[in-house]
């Protein structure tokens, strides 16, 4: 709202006395120039590097799907049932003849959709309980933080369970499910950051400025969360794409015959007499996932803080 | 006496790596300290000077590291020593002591585990023996009722107390050379005053050699012999200390000797030189002579080559081209600011009462420790942070509000604005009763009064940029059409000396002080009749603060603002007020016109205020008024005169069992004493 692009000429008149630039900034460069920080402290981190790596690498896979396989991740083959790796299907086939790599490649789109999907719901509950409990405190606070509590009190896969189990296994169950589990614990990150801004300075400003709560919570005190919460958000992926592989392995992720990692090993691992591919590449590629995002986050957490 | 130094630094030069690329933080930094002696270093801050302390024992972190000269301690080589030598220096032969006694005190020991720990881990006594020392110590440094103290834990002491025990730790295990970094900074000045007299009186018996960091010139010169005066990492101007306050000769310590506000001038009488500009960063140093950018006396030669450090007379080095020029340095240095204007004179005033202040009383509810308690069982006690005040303050007027910490200040000046709810009494403003929370004040009276904060770098949203964050006022009280809004910030930030382009920086690329005039733009933005500041330079350096009042006197000036100036600093409070009120423990106990207050007759707090105030003149003989302990809580504030606990006038019972009367002193001054008005004229800070 404030991109004025237009400079009046007299900006270029600093004082060449101060020895800071004298180059005007304008908003967009701004803009630019925190990207451009924050790309030199992923390249700066090797853990951050690494993470991101396999990140993007799954990410290119997702998207490039069609591109990098020779099948469809529902066509089969019954001629070639539980093959081992060939020229042909680079990791095998699985129990119906459909081509492993296929499936784990066409898998990384629902997994790299729904990940991301379901935090963000997480994340919009989260912060639309934490950030009124944080500011408020008192006995809002209270009552939003003790249920809560016990939302937490259950073990996280349970409650999943519960809860695909009473909605019926679906790809919007899943992610309601991930979202339900998720929330508290955002809530708790959001309100600890709250209660901490809430009584800067800046804050008092805003109030004297006669601002009203809901400007004040969104405004004032929101965006000097995001440091935090962009380093839980990317954990979170990590974690959401590993319940999404286990519901899937429990049978309440994505029916079948979606290609689904946690399904592929569901599927997989009564035939792992015969062979172990389709199970061993679904894990990798949930576990290469998860810690790729993991280091990701890690790194740039500790990035961001060396040198404070 | 021993003629080889204790300490000697030649050449010092430390580089800290970061992202971007090597910074050499200090310079071609040289000097020595004997038995005996103290050494002050003196500077903004980002000038090198903790820089030097931790590379001396090599505390300079991970990304630290000295590149080149030597660190002698009593002629051995210190740079390079493997850790574990080092180790066994520190706390034994070489001490340190810091700047939060809070944070260097590990809150989960007592004090007794932590004192022995240094002197049984250094010269393996025993628990015993070590006890008996530390007991010692704690009496050394003056510590009242010391077995008592031996048996807490850190955060049953007040800071002064804590100071002291980290004192007498340090001199424990009798190190040859003790390292001070700021270590009266944090404490109120009234405590200060006592761990200078303290730190001047352990050199005096023991004869350490040390090392005193600070950046205010006032408190180096009750302590120092020699004086180093630091900028941007390297030592412009080093002198014995009587040379360097009656004879300073580089015009940095020059300009931090002028940006200081005396406590014996009223307002009016002088404006305060701030020094333009800021430290520079060290990997941006300007060529020729580091100061030149922000030096007055300037010529182009400064810029062309780097000055050495020259002797001028024998132990006065300086490190400037025109040195030799002037023969008196401050003569020199006055003809060259007499050239500039003073500011506009503020004209006639109505003699009308903007705000009026009756019996306010501000209490917090205490949260309750006992089950009875929170089922409703048990009384609810109550914090009274600020009890019983009343004032008013007049059209285009200052009033100074002044008194050591948790004496309600703060607290007053937040139920006034409304940001705290007012438990009792009236507050009119602009003969409208405002004694209710914010949400139900009319959006005028919200208008027509805003704060200055005192933490600079919590003042400004991190978010937004400085002039989204001054437009956001304006387009909530629509103080000009909103075509005009940019224009209108750019006018503000004029007013408060920015240029223009500082409209898209964020908070983070300013300095304290450029934060501190963001925050004064956006308070005057909608050009209210009252500014409260509350504490608006306290987290500034010397250099700023100048700046930064001398800004708000302009402001008030030209617009007839009138101001509540709340401080412990009590030169600010005279340079800028037209009337003062001291208050102590929630109450107000002598109110008056500022000439007045800093005059005899005084109420004995104000005195022991007025006494502690560090002032730069090394041949200022320390004040007999002390005050000893600390504020007492607020939850059950002492009977009678609040102030007797700690009173050095106090008369007797009658001081304990009644309210102090009001004694009209004339003139609208007020001292709420039971001393006769008689005495109240003999007590001289």
């Amino acid at each position: 709202m404030s991109a004025d692009n237009a400079m009046p000429a007299e900006r270029s008149l600093r004082s060449p006395k101060s020895g800071s630039p004298s180059a005007p900034i304008v908003a967009l460069a701004g803009f630019w120039k925190r990207l451009w920080d924050l790309f030199k402290l992923i390249i700066a981190s090797r853990t951050a590097m690494v993470g991101l790596g396999i990140v993007v690498f799954w990410v290119l896979v997702a998207i490039f799907a069609p591109a990098v396989t020779h099948y469809g991740p529902m066509d089969q083959d019954y001629k070639n049932i539980n093959k081992p790796p060939s020229a042909e299907h680079i990791f095998g086939t699985d129990n119906l003849g459909r081509d492993v790599w296929s499936r784990a490649a066409y898998g990384a789109r629902t997994i790299l959709f729904l990940a991301p999907l379901s935090v963000m719901v997480a994340f919009v509950l989260g912060i639309a309980l934490g950030l009124p409990a944080g500011y408020y405190l008192g006995a809002s606070d209270e009552v939003i933080m003790r249920i809560l509590d016990s939302l937490m009190a259950f073990p996280t896969i349970l409650l999943y369970m519960i809860i695909i189990s009473a909605l019926g296994p679906s790809m919007i169950n899943v992610v309601v499910a991930i979202a339900i589990g998720g929330a508290p614990g955002i809530a708790r990150l959001v309100r600890a950051l709250t209660m901490d801004i809430r009584t800067r300075e800046y804050v008092s400003a805003a109030k004297l400025r006669g601002d009203s709560d809901f400007h004040i919570m969104v405004r004032e005190i929101l965006p000097n969360c995001r440091g935090p919460l962009i380093v839980d958000f990317l954990m979170r992926i990590g974690y959401a794409a590993f319940y999404i592989g286990t519901l899937g392995f429990l049978g309440l992720g994505l029916p079948p015959p979606t290609p689904d990692w946690g399904g592929m090993v569901q599927e997989g691992h009564s035939h792992m007499t015969v062979t172990v591919w389709p199970v061993l590449i679904a894990t990798v590629a949930i576990v290469s996932l998860v810690i790729g995002l993991n280091l990701f986050a890690d790194g740039l957490r500790e990035e961001s803080m060396r040198y404070q | 006496m021993d003629q080889s130094p204790i300490l000697a630094i030649k050449n010092l030069a430390v580089t800290y790596r970061t992202r971007e690329r090597d910074v050499n933080a200090v310079r071609d930094v040289s000097f020595e300290i004997h038995r005996g002696e103290n050494l002050g270093l003196v500077g903004e801050s980002g000038c090198g000077k903790s820089t030097v302390a931790h590379s001396i024992v090599n505390f300079l972190g991970p990304n630290g590291r000295v590149t080149g000269g030597d660190i002698l301690f009593k002629g051995q080589q210190l740079r390079d020593r493997p850790e574990e030598e080092l180790r066994k220096l520190r706390g034994a032969d070489i001490a340190m002591v810091y700047q939060e006694p809070m944070s260097a005190l590990n809150p989960s020991m007592r004090i007794q585990e932590q004192m022995s720990e240094s002197s049984i881990a250094h010269r393996g006594l025993s628990q015993k023996q070590a006890y008996a020392e530390s007991l010692e110590a704690l009496k050394k440094v003056n510590m009242p009722d010391p077995e008592a103290v031996m048996q807490r834990f850190p955060h049953q002491l007040s800071g002064g107390q804590q100071q002291r025990v980290l004192i007498g730790m340090a001199m424990l295990n009798n190190p040859s050379l003790l390292i001070m970094d700021e270590p009266t900074t944090a404490l109120d000045v009234t405590v200060e005053a006592a761990v200078l007299d303290l730190i001047a009186e352990l050199q005096e018996r023991y004869q350490t050699a040390s090392l005193y960091i600070s950046h205010n010139l006032g408190v180096v010169a009750r302590v120092s012999h020699q004086v180093a005066v630091m900028y941007a990492g390297e030592i412009v101007e080093r002198a014995p200390t009587r040379t360097i306050y009656s004879n300073p000769m580089h015009p940095y310590t020059m300009g931090l000797m002028r940006c200081l506000p005396d406590v014996d001038a009223p307002k009016g009488t002088r404006t305060l030189h701030p020094i333009p500009g800021r430290v520079p960063s060290p990997t941006n140093l300007p060529p020729g002579c580091i100061f030149a950018p922000r030096c007055v006396m300037a010529i182009p030669e400064c810029s062309l080559q780097r000055p050495q450090l020259t002797e001028v007379t024998p132990g006065h080095q300086v490190r400037c081209i025109r040195v030799l020029e002037w023969k008196d340095a401050k003569l020199a240095w006055a003809a060259e600011e007499s050239a500039k204007e003073d500011s506009p004179d503020r004209g006639p005033l109505p003699d009308e009462n903007v705000l009026s202040v009756q019996n306010a009383k501000v209490y917090y509810p205490v949260p309750f420790k006992t089950v009875a308690g929170l089922f409703g069982f048990e009384k609810r006690s109550y914090v009274r942070a600020s009890d019983d005040v009343s004032f008013s303050v007049k059209r285009g007027h200052t009033l100074g509000v002044v008194g050591e910490s948790g004496c309600g200040k703060s607290t007053i000046a937040k139920a006034i604005v409304g940001l705290e709810p007012l438990h009792e009494g009236k507050v009119d403003f602009l003969n409208v009763d405002i004694s209710k929370p914010l949400g139900k004040r009319g959006i005028d009276s919200i208008r027509e009064m805003q704060m200055v904060f005192q933490d600079p770098n919590g003042v400004l949203n991190p978010s937004y940029s400085v002039g989204d964050q001054i437009a956001f006022s304006l387009r909530r009280f629509r103080t000009v059409p909103s075509n005009q809004v940019h224009a209108e910030v750019e006018r503000l930030l004029r007013a408060v000396k920015l240029d223009e382009s500082y409209y898209n920086r964020l908070p983070r690329q300013l300095s304290g002080g450029e934060k501190q005039r963001v925050g004064i733009a956006r308070a005057i933005s909608t050009n209210p009749a009252l500014v409260v500041c509350d504490e608006p330079v306290s987290a500034l350096d010397v250099s700023v603060q100048a700046a930064v009042l001398n800004l708000l006197l302009e402001i008030q000036n030209t617009n007839q603002t009138t101001m509540i100036l709340i401080s412990h600093d009590l030169s600010s409070v005279r340079f800028f007020s037209d009337e003062v009120a001291v208050m102590y423990l929630g109450r107000v106990v002598e109110i008056g016109q500022c000439e007045a207050i800093y005059s005899p007759p005084n109420h004995p707090y104000t005195a022991a205020l007025l006494a502690a105030v560090p002032r730069p003149d090394p041949d200022l003989p320390p004040s007999k008024v002390r005050l000893s302990g600390r504020v007492p809580s607020a939850v059950n504030p002492p009977s009678g005169c609040r102030f007797h606990t700690r009173c050095p006038f106090k008369i007797g019972d009658i001081c304990e069992q009644q309210e102090p009367p009001e004694r009209d002193m004339g003139d609208g001054h007020k001292i709420y004493c039971h001393l006769p008005p008689e005495q109240l004229y003999e007590i001289k800070p």
